[in-house]
């Protein structure tokens, strides 16, 4: 699939997102429900700001130190019989993947949830390679069947349907007939990917953290997917973004519980595993054990005033508390990384020219920001990207270009901010007073006025109030109204 | 106390002086001095938001000359109090003005922010026989961390009635060009904080950013819901004596 979800325009997928009343009924419930959750839970740790003031110094501390990390890790796997690869880019870790299904003679591959293949477009690759892949995850093989519908969360993935749509995709394309009640929708699942597990060939999964010190990778699930994938098969791939790595075990249990109570609200998800390869068939792990190490331009943001943005452990916090998001949807960013994280991610990776609106799609009210269990600025980060926006890409707008610099010249010159100051209450008025027959006026004042009212400014500007008060009329000023 | 008054732009030529005479009244009330500095101008938020650094900058460093004498600089807005200490990180590579702008950003408050937290005042004195509802602005909760003081405020206006606002954490929409450039984002936004206003049945919609206030109530004139829209500095304004503030 790639990054990019979509050829719409920004505005036309956020004004389908918007017209789209069963998608925003789900995602503003789920967002209530999981936030909800979520503040309940953080309670009962004492100082949730303690922990994630460690947290981000866990994960600051392993980005400075990154080339490290990963090769500690790479050498511990290696050590146990097992296979490090490093990708620069999609290509090669697609290349790498499907040479060892081919060395396989894999026909059927089972995947746990993972946002790095979606990013790297794995299973495109995967199936022209002539394998058939199977997502494991609840919501992404829901998602799979829905002809290939993308992901709208990071976390939960189908997050935008609700159970009577999930219902009439297992009806279409799998023959369900019972009712759209959730315990029954998911007891079919169950048994179809039960059938899918005992034939697959090769595993895979994402990484939610290496742990460098043991060459381990761990997976946090609810379902036990992952476990099967990583248990039945003989062969288990796990794919990863480079910045996917804790020192020790240590740090991991700080994550973990940063992870499950900012993701889903849980202290813990049913299921946690770690995972390192077992050759021979001696331990419990995977014989044949292999992680791939994603790039895809992350170095390039180490080192940047971006680099916070690797920090994210991808537990969608900011995506839930998310005003934006809840009334456009996932799909509305066009990115496989919705949300704010996505609007500072998916221009980092791909770039501006299909995503330049991202850094705008917010209103800076920082409710991410105060979320982030790892403390990254998300909404410090928007503005450093619209600054690159204007600055470095010169991708604003003339008019925008123009104001500004007037904004800047006038707020430094009293005098003539005064001027322009004076100008604002009349140009409101005509507006508010309806007398240009709906709507001429300046850009910005039009289109305020195509859903809201303006404040009435008649009388005095403040500053000529406070003159005239000190001149004596220090409480006698009704005669403003009549003045203008 | 000396207070140097940072009006704001919405709150010189928007409100026209609507606000602005309550604030100062309400300050005097409170025992100090106001004075307003004739040069000052924006705080620079707008452009700094849009991405346009060296405009803000140059605000900044108007706003610093401007107001780096004051005892303390007092604003009826936590947005824009806000932007002012967001001046240290702006300037950062200009060692001189980092330090200036340090200084003043320590002594540069929000209007409740500084009755309650400097002067110690939680009762103003205040009557307003009304019920009401606070909409709590993102910039003065989560940049300024600003929370409790219009609350405690409110709470002690004689007469009122007080409805926490359901969903109060969430934003109306407003966000500087936010509400132009997404206007239909900012739409669904607002339209949602109007629906929670309307659940608590308050007769008036208090707030302490007027760039919210300019945007909620503006959606609800539009859309004919009849809750009027106040500064909180014109509802601790209203006395007994009058039932009314000199300003309306």
């Amino acid at each position: 699939m790639g990054i990019k979800i979509s050829n719409d325009s920004f505005f036309e997928r956020v004004d389908k997102g918007i017209k789209n009343d069963f998608m925003r009924q789900a995602v503003s419930s789920a967002q209530d429900r999981l936030e909800g959750r979520k503040s309940a839970i953080t309670e009962e740790m004492g100082d949730w700001e303690d922990w994630r003031e460690l947290s981000e110094e866990i994960r600051q501390h392993t980005l400075e130190n990154l080339d490290y990390y990963l090769n500690q890790f790479a050498e511990n796997v290696a050590k146990q019989g097992g296979h490090v690869h490093f990708a620069e880019t999609p290509e090669e870790a697609n290349e790498y993947i499907t040479n060892v299904a081919k060395q396989k003679n894999a026909k059927k591959i089972l995947k746990a949830k993972s946002m790095v293949s979606e990013e790297i477009g794995m299973n495109e690759a995967l199936e022209k390679a002539g394998c058939e892949v199977i997502e494991s995850d609840l919501g992404e093989w829901i998602l799979q069947l829905d002809d290939h519908d993308p992901p709208s969360h990071i976390v939960v993935p189908a997050l935008h349907k609700n159970k009577e749509q999930i219902r009439e995709t297992f009806h279409v394309k799998r023959g369900y007939e019972d009712t759209a009640e959730p315990e029954r929708l998911a007891k079919f699942a169950r048994e179809q990917l039960r059938t899918e597990f005992m034939q697959a060939d090769i595993g895979i999964t994402g990484c939610n953290f290496a742990v460098a010190e043991s060459g381990a990778i761990s997976l946090v699930t609810n379902e036990g997917n992952a476990r099967l994938a990583t248990t039945i098969p003989k062969t288990t791939i796990a794919v990863m973004g480079m910045e996917r790595i804790v020192p020790t075990w240590e740090e991991l249990d700080v994550l973990v519980t940063m992870l499950c109570r900012s993701a889903v609200g849980q202290k813990l998800t049913s299921y946690i595993t770690g995972l390192t390869p077992s050759p021979g068939g001696e331990g419990d792990g995977p014989e044949d054990f292999h992680v791939v190490i994603i790039d895809n331009g992350r170095s390039k943001i180490l080192g940047t005033k971006y680099q916070s943005a690797l920090q994210c452990i991808r537990c969608a916090a900011c995506i839930n508390v998310c005003p934006v998001y809840r009334h456009v949807g996932g799909h509305s960013y066009g990115s496989i990384y919705p949300g704010p994280i996505g609007a500072v991610l998916t221009p980092l990776l791909e770039g501006y020219d299909d995503h330049k609106e991202l850094p705008y799609a917010s209103s800076l009210c920082a409710a991410c920001t105060d979320a982030c269990p790892v403390k990254i600025p998300l909404h410090e980060l928007l503005i450093e990207h619209r600054k690159d926006i204007v600055e470095k890409e010169k991708l604003g707008t003339f008019t925008e270009k123009v104001m500004m610099q007037g904004f800047g010249y006038g707020t430094s010159h009293p005098s003539f901010f005064k001027m322009g100051g004076k100008q604002v209450p009349f140009l409101m008025n005509i507006v508010a007073e309806g007398k240009d027959g709906g709507g001429i006026g300046p850009g910005p004042i039009k289109l305020w006025t195509e859903i809201r009212n303006l404040p009435n400014s008649k009388g005095d500007t403040f500053r000529k109030w406070f003159k005239k008060r000190k001149g004596g009329a220090r409480d006698g000023n009704r005669d403003d109204q009549r003045e203008r | 106390m000396k207070v140097s008054l940072f009006i704001t732009c919405i709150g010189d030529v928007v409100y026209s002086s609507r606000v602005g005479r309550s604030v100062v009244e309400v300050l005097e009330r409170a025992g100090c001095e106001v004075v307003f500095p004739e040069k000052q101008t924006c705080c620079g938020q707008p452009a700094f938001n849009s991405g346009y650094h060296k405009e803000a900058k140059k605000a900044a460093k108007h706003f610093i000359r401007t107001f780096e004498h004051a005892e303390a600089v007092v604003a009826p807005s936590g947005s824009c109090a806000g932007m002012v200490k967001e001046y240290p990180h702006l300037l950062v590579d200009e060692p001189s003005w980092h330090d200036r702008a340090r200084k003043l950003a320590d002594k540069t408050y929000e209007f409740t922010q500084f009755l309650v937290d400097v002067l110690n005042i939680t009762d103003i004195g205040a009557y307003f026989p009304k019920r009401v509802t606070y909409h709590t602005s993102c910039h003065m909760t989560r940049i300024m961390k600003v929370t409790e003081p219009p609350v405690k405020l409110l709470e002690n206006v004689e007469g009122i009635t007080f409805d926490t606002l359901p969903y109060k954490e969430q934003c109306c929409g407003f966000g500087g060009t936010f509400s132009v450039k997404m206007l239909a984002i900012s739409e669904q936004m607002v339209d949602d904080k109007v629906k929670h206003i309307v659940d608590t049945k308050a007769e008036v919609l208090v707030g302490s950013d007027l760039g919210c206030l300019m945007n909620i109530g503006g959606r609800l004139e539009r859309l004919g819901i009849d809750v009027e829209v106040m500064h909180i500095a014109e509802v601790l304004n209203q006395r007994q004596e009058t039932g009314e503030s000199v300003g309306n």
